[in-house]
């Protein structure tokens, strides 16, 4: 119990550490799920639309890769951005610029995976009247995605809280060093090592926040969502 | 002057001729039905007058040119219209936005269509949220909303009232003063009501093609009278 007081004081504190180890968290997984979205919301909208040889193949690689373990994805990325790898010139092993990349890798799947599947219905609603109206790859693209936001939306939010929530990958790529690549999940897991338990248990209090935040966040996205959507009967 | 041409065009599924051979030369003013029982070619003929797909055999055109590369002159309701997810009048502005039309162009236009639908107070309201009737009446402004040369609808009011099916012939009849229309519906009486001019497909085959008057003061024989007399 005095532990968990101390938590609750250092966060009504704001206490300087553990803001900056929040801003980090927040500037990398948010940035992580922006780019993510950036790429991986058109490749899951073009799976939901069109046919090419491969297709079945992608998607089932795609969903299996949401599951993917975030160490793999660290050490994938320390092998590309380590001195000898073939990204090693770059110099951005243990930096923050690293572990966005590490946690775009581990969201990239699920933005694609979960954007196909609230696209796919748009698609076979709206699939005869963008034939019939002439439409552009690029504006069926727009369009598709445009009327599935909701459920990109809910991507969105699930890739953020996936990312802001996983260690493996940060710790593997970021190396967890003091005031530069120290984010809330790997300071819980130091902070714990070493018995400072009331930083950890703060950290933990904002972690669970934001996966409520998250997840109340969906839900109401969701019921917005319905009132656009057509129940035929 | 729209002219539809059909030469030799017939179309296949599965090893089975769906329609043709047929040869045809339409000049379509106000209003066509195309009449026939459920499976007898009428929407395959439909899909076929707007470039929905090619025929296996022949060349469908319009005025000369090819129907699928002038889809853009003309516009199709489907049976079943898509009602996008966004609102009333984001989904009738939505053709006009596939043909670039200025935004200031595009608001007066849609206003337009939205009155016309009657449907200006439920403008900003999700699509999803309005009636039976009220979706297919947006679905005709969207139709409309290019001004086509001809549209072509595909049994539009099939699950509707007759409220609202007399609203959508209607808004038919204002858009024949001003492009052709052709309908797919197998209701003789709506047919009866709205037709200038009448197609009957039988299995897949042409059977009739004349003016509506002569269509209905006629005695007919043959498939079209078991059609008509509802035997097949």
């Amino acid at each position: 119990m005095e532990t968990l007081a101390k938590a609750w004081q250092l966060l009504i504190e704001m206490d300087a550490d553990l803001l900056a180890v929040i801003g980090l968290s927040l500037k990398v997984s948010g940035l992580a799920v922006l780019f993510a979205l950036i790429m991986g919301a058109p490749v899951g909208a073009a799976l939901a639309i069109w046919k090419f040889p491969g297709r079945q193949v992608l998607i089932v690689v795609f969903n299996s890769l949401m599951a993917l373990p975030p160490v793999v994805v660290g050490l994938s990325v320390y092998l590309l951005l380590s001195r000898s790898g073939p990204l090693g010139s770059w110099g951005i092993l243990f930096t923050p610029k690293a572990m966005i990349i590490a946690q775009t890798a581990l969201i990239f799947p699920i933005i694609v995976a979960l954007t196909r599947e609230a696209v796919q219905p748009v698609f076979r609603e709206y699939r005869g009247l963008l034939i019939s109206l002439n439409a552009s790859p690029v504006l069926v693209l727009r369009t598709v995605l445009w009327d599935a936001r909701f459920g990109v939306v809910t991507a969105l939010l699930a890739g953020f809280g996936r990312a802001i929530a996983e260690v493996g990958a940060v710790i593997i790529v970021g190396g967890n060093i003091n005031g530069l690549t120290r984010v809330m999940t790997t300071t819980i897991a130091l902070e714990t090592s070493k018995g400072d338990l009331e930083l950890a248990m703060a950290l933990g209090i904002v972690l669970i926040t934001l996966a409520l935040t998250m997840n109340a966040m969906i839900y109401a996205i969701s019921q917005i969502g319905r009132k656009y959507q057509e129940v035929r009967e | 002057m729209n002219t539809l041409t059909f030469d030799n065009v017939s179309v296949s599924r599965g090893g089975q001729v769906v329609l043709g051979p047929i040869d045809l030369r339409l000049q379509l003013n106000g209003i066509t039905c195309l009449l026939g029982p459920n499976g007898a070619g009428k929407s395959v003929f439909l899909n076929l007058c707007h470039g929905m797909f090619s025929p296996d055999n022949g060349v469908v055109d319009w005025n000369g040119k090819s129907a699928i590369s002038t889809r853009r002159d003309r516009s199709f309701m489907f049976q079943s219209a898509a009602v996008m997810r966004r609102s009333v009048q984001a989904n009738v502005a939505f053709p006009l936005v596939a043909q670039k039309i200025a935004k200031a162009e595009r608001l007066v236009r849609v206003g337009e269509a939205l009155r016309f639908a009657r449907l200006s107070d439920q403008a900003k309201q999700p699509a999803a949220s309005l009636s039976g009737g009220e979706k297919q009446r947006m679905a005709l402004a969207r139709a409309w909303v290019t001004r086509p040369k001809v549209i072509l609808l595909d049994e539009p009011a099939a699950n509707l009232d007759p409220g609202s099916t007399r609203a959508l012939e209607t808004m038919l009849r204002d858009v024949a003063n001003s492009s052709g229309v052709m309908i797919a519906t197998h209701d003789l009486l709506q047919a009866r009501r709205l037709a200038d001019h009448v197609l009957v497909f039988v299995d897949g085959r042409l059977e009739i093609n004349q003016s509506a008057d002569a269509f209905f003061t006629k005695t007919h024989t043959g498939v079209v009278a078991d059609y008509l007399d509802g035997r097949i």
